[in-house]
């Protein structure tokens, strides 16, 4: 009897898993489509528009050198710092109003306020990770870049950030359908935010008061970590792992109580 | 069968929370046609809506013992930069079936021709009207959701609509939402009359057109509700 019943609501939940899967599949294609149309280069935009900034970012850094370390390699400094921004700034400005093109969509019962908020940060993940691996590739190959001291290392910092980004992404984009005020805030906090995330500076150069303030910014954590994985030896990294994770589980539950909250808008289409 | 127990939905609306549907009671069997009345913001497409399981009730039960549509009532809600054969692949997507027959019927039954290609935001009203009906033709359901959906397009679409809903589907149960009274006359065999979050069920049409066209002038005993919107 009891092992009957688990077997069935262990079908029901692999039956769930696949209608939400094929779900976010639709939903990933349709974004993709209705971002980036299909004219001139299409969907590689995807890539290339991070792509250009990081670049942009790099030339203009390497350029002036301004860099408060010494002798970091500016370009890999560089390229961490503002693929990072790309991950925590995009995800959350993605997900701001993202129900209101996709409110005829939540009609099929098959797709959940959930799905379209998994869909879209899941395609700044591949455009931010895609542009991040594909610049390391390229100055690696006219060496601009060493490859970094400790690839496993990288990677971890890296899927932290991401995750961060999520959750963050997720809990914004929720928080913006019950209040208006989020998406009128969320750009200037995030031009605050941007100066002291780490993308222009390592927190080793920092004042040591003013750097334990700032590091209670998850991102720069992540970002230390990573750079640590990338040009360990340069440098003399601060981060604490455990209360980025903490961070990070907060917000992950924080996002999906919010999204829970979030009622179908009432609009008569 | 599809069997509502309980349904209860509130909005929050300035000053408080506003009960739509009240403790609503409801079951459908296959093959049935139910008409569904009420004034503006009664709460007709909202109950729709939630035997659909587009949207969740406050409280209350649902359960769906045959497939249910979306509600038939979207002309719009199409993006418009992708056009209508994307948006024909997105719905094959999350329903698993199959595109080229699909997209053969959409073609042959929207009459857009080329344009099916072009992007929705193009289209005129009654060519998004089009794809959308013959878009919601393609999948098959025990039970369909229509929420004034007729009501659009010229006399020969509508005509088709009708032969494609009512003839061809005519066992399958159906659920309409309309102000047209002649509309329901002809299609439903039960009606339920919204009025103060409650439903009233009756057989005959005369009856609740008759307590239906009371309610709008305002003659029935109980006080009307705000209206929503």
């Amino acid at each position: 009897m009891v092992s009957e019943s688990i077997a069935s609501e262990w079908q029901k939940l692999s039956r769930s898993w696949r209608v939400q899967r094929r779900v976010i599949g639709a939903l990933l294609l349709r974004e993709i489509i209705t971002r980036y149309g299909r004219n001139n280069i299409g969907f590689l935009w995807l890539f290339v528009e991070p792509m250009l900034f990081t670049l942009a970012i790099t030339a203009l850094w390497t350029a002036t050198r301004s860099v408060h370390g010494s002798d970091i390699p500016i370009v890999a400094f560089a390229l961490t710092g503002y693929s990072s921004v790309l991950v925590w700034r995009n995800m959350p400005n993605r997900c701001l109003n993202a129900l209101k093109p996709n409110v005829a969509l939540l009609f099929h019962r098959q797709v959940k306020i959930v799905d379209v908020y998994i869909s879209r940060v899941m395609i700044e993940c591949v455009a931010a990770s895609t542009s991040f691996v594909v610049l390391g590739i390229l100055f690696w190959s006219i060496d601009w870049l060493k490859p970094p001291e400790d690839a496993l290392q990288v990677l971890g910092g890296w899927i932290l950030l991401i995750w961060f980004g999520a959750a963050f992404g997720i809990f914004m984009g929720a928080l913006s359908e019950a209040y208006d005020l989020v998406e009128k805030l969320w750009p200037p906090m995030s031009y605050l935010i941007f100066p002291m995330s780490g993308a222009a500076f390592i927190a080793d150069a920092l004042p040591e008061r003013v750097r334990d303030i700032v590091l209670y910014l998850p991102m720069l954590n992540g970002i230390e970590f990573l750079r640590e994985g990338y040009f360990g030896s340069k440098m003399h990294a601060h981060y604490d792992i455990p209360y980025l994770l903490l961070c990070n589980i907060g917000l992950t539950l924080m996002a999906f109580g919010q999204v829970r909250q979030v009622g179908v808008p009432v609009s008569d289409e | 069968m599809i069997k509502l127990t309980g349904i209860s939905k509130y909005y929050e609306v300035m000053g408080g929370r506003r009960a739509v549907l009240d403790n609503i009671n409801l079951s459908i069997s296959p093959g049935e046609h139910v008409g569904v009345l009420g004034r503006n913001g009664a709460g007709k497409s909202t109950l729709v809506r939630i035997i659909g399981g587009a949207e969740q009730p406050s409280s209350g039960q649902v359960e769906r013992g045959m497939t249910v549509s979306w509600p038939l009532a979207f002309t719009g809600g199409f993006q418009p930069s992708l056009t209508g054969a994307d948006n024909l692949r997105f719905i094959c997507r999350i329903y698993n079936v199959d595109y080229a027959p699909r997209i053969a019927f959409v073609q042959d039954f929207s009459e857009l021709g080329p344009y099916l290609y072009e992007p929705v935001g193009i289209y005129s009203s009654g060519m998004r009207a089009r794809l959308a009906f013959a878009i919601s033709m393609t999948i098959d359901f025990d039970c369909y959701l229509i929420d004034e959906v007729i009501a659009v397009g010229d006399e020969s679409f509508r005509q088709k609509c009708r032969v494609e809903l009512f003839e061809k589907r005519a066992d399958k149960a159906m659920i309409v939402v309309s102000h047209s009274h002649r509309y329901l006359k002809g299609t439903c065999s039960r009606f339920l009359l919204l009025r103060n979050s409650k439903v009233e069920e009756y057989t005959d049409f005369d009856e609740a057109y008759m307590q239906y066209k009371m309610m709008l002038e305002g003659l029935d005993v109980a006080a009307p509700a705000p209206a929503a919107q």
